[in-house]
């Protein structure tokens, strides 16, 4: 596999940054109770991090080392107020769903955590690919989480463009099936994460640490 | 049964090492180990003492100390329920009217909990562990007796995996299984599990009903009514009825004088520890004789009598089978005290100041679970100060 292309798909298994870098998690709770704004959400990081990864990647021997925590802070956070107002814009129902979390952004740790481990020390064109793999990583346990707990939680699946989809018919209510009301609650989007970490490690034998 | 263990040592040969069925030993083996008492015994060399005092022992007798509630609340179910549609009827009859409708929850917490259990024994190939023996009597009776039956199901199987398996099974778990069967209940489905139509059989579709009859639980009244509180016909009930028992309640947690019994049991045979009982019926105690002397007229719970507290809901079930688990309790002698007297203490705190739950037990137990582990670090540590400060007055 070239280089390059471990980039983009390491970051979705091996090195993803909620399973096992086991950053933002913040947001991955806030955001996961629906899939429609999650979705969003996956974009809006995306877009964030691939941006302020090549920005940053393109400063990298400009910024002084000793103030480039606040440099980057200003880069993300002019990306973030863009994404924001494009999102009120164009997406005004979700945007309001989100509400604080988009200009939350700012503060996820993955973002910090890519600028400073990759974009410092890279090119552009690898730092932007390092983005979008993180970016991807992130949007994948998100929509896991968020298709889960609204499945469970509310019976329905929301897409953009396509509305609230009734997934779990009504025939099962009438035998007395019940929506789970704790999926709803932010501790289930904790357990979830842990299941997948937990089914994820089944599965790839490297993540495992020795004892 | 002899033709059963001679086809049982017949087969046995399969299930070992290198045998045919090699993979299913340790399901063959929890199958045998159920049926009858393991052949080895300690070597003849050498001095060995082994008590007859094993897990499997230990669970049984907690089994045995729940009988008593459990047979009590089969009755109650049956009289609640012909009460709700006004009829009379012989103990036969009301028993066996509640027997029918708890044996199903039993036996639905018992399959799913313990196929979820055979399951990690297959995957994990390790031996089969008694634990959830104790967790499969203590769900059905903690929850309403109208929860439908694949809800128990459900939470079963969330409980044993979530709440032990994934910690590494039993002796291993941060907190109680069954607990945390009925919060999953309590969170995930509200509708069925609070309220005043879920605590007596058949309320909830109304049939045949007496007009006017109320299945609100003494607690559920409390927060309006204060010490004014009256069984589903409106007659009031006195400090005598809450010890007997025959009140709305979740199926097993009513009579505390049944619960007494087992609690005697339990004590008699040193299973659960005194300390915590002790402390926790302190704890209730003192948080209840507190809110007696600030009681005001906005949340009227406060004013009811602080011996009624330590009676009425899950109180004496929770403190003497639940909150005296030796898995997830403290573990040191002091930390018992402490632990006791916090689960205690705040099951009534919630109860009372908390309008939205109208009972605290599960969640005060469930907290100090989740506290032990701090809570025994801290006597620890104390004690380690205290000795170190010993050796340096020695040395000066």
């Amino acid at each position: 596999m070239s280089k390059n292309s471990k980039l983009l798909t390491g970051p979705i298994n091996l090195n993803n940054p909620i399973t096992v870098q086991v950053l933002g998690i913040c947001s991955a709770l806030a955001v996961t109770v629906k899939l429609e704004p999650a979705i969003v959400m996956s974009i809006s990081v995306t877009a964030v991090l691939a941006l302020a990864n090549v920005i940053v990647s393109l400063l990298r021997n400009t910024i002084p080392s000793r103030i480039r925590i606040i440099v980057q802070l200003v880069i993300v956070a002019a990306l973030v107020i863009l994404v924001d107002q494009i999102l009120k814009a164009y997406l005004y129902d979700v945007s309001k769903q989100l509400s604080v979390f988009v200009g939350l952004i700012i503060t996820n740790c993955i973002i910090m955590g890519r600028l400073e481990a990759f974009a410092l020390g890279n090119k552009p064109y690898e730092s932007f690919l390092d983005g979008i793999g993180n970016g991807a990583g992130y949007a994948m346990i998100l929509i896991i989480i968020s298709a889960v707990r609204e499945l469970l939680g509310a019976g329905t699946l929301t897409l953009p463009g396509l509305g609230e989809l009734r997934i779990i018919p009504q025939s099962f209510y009438d035998f007395g099936y019940q929506n789970n009301g704790l999926m709803i609650l932010p501790p289930m989007a904790l357990i979830v994460v842990g299941i997948i970490i937990w089914v994820q490690r089944l599965k790839t034998r490297e993540l495992i640490e020795e004892a | 049964m002899k033709g059963l263990l001679k086809y049982i040592e017949k087969i046995k040969p399969n299930f070992e090492k290198g045998g045919k069925h090699e993979k299913w030993g340790p399901i063959f083996e929890s199958f045998e180990t159920f049926l009858f008492v393991p052949g080895h015994t300690a070597p003849k060399k050498g001095a060995h003492i082994r008590d007859a005092m094993d897990t499997k022992r230990l669970m049984s007798i907690v089994v045995i100390a729940l009988i008593p509630a459990l047979l009590f609340g089969m009755w109650n179910v049956g009289y609640q329920h012909f009460m709700s549609i006004g009829k009379e009827m012989c103990f036969i009859k009301t028993f066996g009217y509640g027997f029918l409708k708890v044996l199903p929850i039993i036996i639905v917490s018992y399959v799913a909990g313990l196929g979820t259990e055979f399951i990690f024994v297959h995957i994990k190939q390790k031996e089969i562990e008694e634990g959830f023996l104790v967790s499969g009597m203590l769900i059905p009776l903690i929850i309403p007796v109208d929860t439908p039956l694949w809800m128990v199901a459900v939470a079963t199987i969330f409980a044993v995996i979530i709440g032990k398996e994934v910690f590494g099974g039993t002796g291993m778990n941060i907190v109680n299984p069954a607990l945390l069967a009925r919060a999953f209940l309590f969170f995930a489905y509200p509708s069925k599990m609070s309220g005043d139509k879920v605590w007596i059989a058949g309320l909830s579709e109304g049939q045949n009903v007496v007009d006017g009859f109320s299945g609100a639980t003494p607690l559920g009244q409390a927060v309006e009514n204060g010490s004014k509180i009256v069984d589903g016909l409106g007659h009031q009930l006195s400090t005598f009825d809450y010890f007997m028992g025959w009140i709305p309640g979740s199926i097993g947690e009513t009579s505390t004088l049944m619960i007494l019994l087992g609690a005697i049991l339990l004590l008699y045979t040193g299973v659960a520890s005194w300390k915590i009982m002790l402390s926790a019926f302190t704890g209730g105690a003192i948080m209840g004789i507190i809110l007696n002397i600030f009681a005001t007229d906005t949340n009227l719970a406060m004013s009811i009598p602080f011996y009624d507290h330590l009676l009425l809901g899950g109180f004496a079930f929770g403190m003497v089978f639940m909150a005296t688990d030796p898995v997830t309790a403290a573990q040191t002698e002091k930390g018992k005290w402490i632990y006791g007297f916090l689960a205690g203490f705040i099951a009534i705190l919630v109860r009372v100041l908390n309008p939205a739950y109208p009972e605290g037990v599960m969640m005060a137990i469930l907290l100090m679970n989740v506290m032990a582990p701090l809570i025994d670090h801290y006597v620890v540590r104390g004690n380690v100060k205290r000795r170190l400060k010993r050796i340096k007055v020695a040395n000066n």
